[in-house]
């Protein structure tokens, strides 16, 4: 046991801290979206209702989403070589699975920020089983393409 | 300050984690889903810091009568553990897996000209009208 997590913290670019604290801004902007305008920031499901909620309800929606792309735009801008883009990834691939999270986040009503923090934030019994569910299968899969295929 | 705003800033602040914890990063996701591989832990290090901090103040929130700018809270009521949800989440799942990407991040991506994240806003949205497509279909 010891010796499997020495092994853990030795990873390569192992980064528990900055991964804590962009998970606490996070949190923090979860808390603002509820204390203020009464909503769950589910990604998926604003997304959704980008096009189909009604028109009053589309503005804050897609203010939130701007925000998300200035935010990442203002980390690039002030630390350019954070973050490394991945090279040489066949585009079809991530197409590929763009079109699956779309289907699931859909058919499950909701994705990795609805279920995996605002839902078992509240202690949801649908998010946590279907947090469990769709980290089991992105592990799954991941296995099966690294080390199957 | 409006709602509008409110959200603007949430999101500028959701921007920014999603960066800093690297989640925007399919190669580190990927890492982290590959368990039996070099599992790279960092990003199960995402959710504690984000539930540590919604876990005391979803509790303090929702104590209030009603939210700031809002009449009330616009919570889900059920409960049920039904089919769609786990199907969905298992597709989710297998979806994020092969790409690397899940919705929030794939958003995020475009504020850094990563065409990946592109391609993904664009193939997310044609599930949607799959799935909506699918359900209308079978019903």
């Amino acid at each position: 046991m010891l010796i499997y997590l020495v092994q853990v913290f030795l990873v390569e670019n192992f980064t528990p801290y900055s991964a804590l604290f962009g998970g606490a801004l996070i949190g923090l902007s979860v808390t603002l979206l509820l204390l203020f305008n009464g909503r769950m920031a589910g990604i998926s499901g604003i997304m959704k209702g980008l096009f189909n909620a009604p028109e009053n309800e589309r503005v804050w929606r897609f203010t939130f989403l701007c925000g998300l792309i200035i935010g990442a735009f203002i980390f690039q801008s002030i630390s350019p070589d954070f973050i490394v883009p991945r090279q040489g990834y066949p585009l079809w691939l991530v197409a590929l699975g763009g079109f699956f999270v779309g289907i699931g986040t859909r058919l499950g009503n909701g994705c990795t920020s609805g279920h995996g923090i605002c839902g078992i934030a509240n202690l949801s019994k649908r998010s946590i089983f279907a947090t469990l569910t769709f980290m089991g299968f992105g592990m799954l899969t991941v296995y099966i393409i690294r080390h199957l295929l | 300050m409006s709602k509008t705003f409110i959200a603007l800033l949430s999101g500028i602040i959701f921007g920014i984690g999603l960066s800093l914890s690297q989640m925007v990063n399919p190669d580190k996701v990927i890492n982290f889903l590959d368990i039996f591989g070099q599992w790279d832990p960092s990003l199960a290090f995402v959710m504690i810091g984000a539930l540590f901090v919604t876990f005391i103040s979803f509790r303090l929130v929702l104590k209030r009568p009603e939210p700031i700018l809002e009449e009330s809270f616009h919570l889900s009521k059920r409960k049920d553990i039904d089919r769609g949800l786990l199907t969905g989440a298992a597709i989710f799942g297998i979806g994020w897996g092969i790409s690397g990407f899940c919705p929030g991040p794939a958003i995020a991506g475009l504020g850094m000209g990563n065409i990946e994240a592109a391609v993904m806003v664009v193939s997310i949205y044609a599930g949607f009208f799959f799935q909506k497509w699918l359900s209308k279909s079978s019903s």
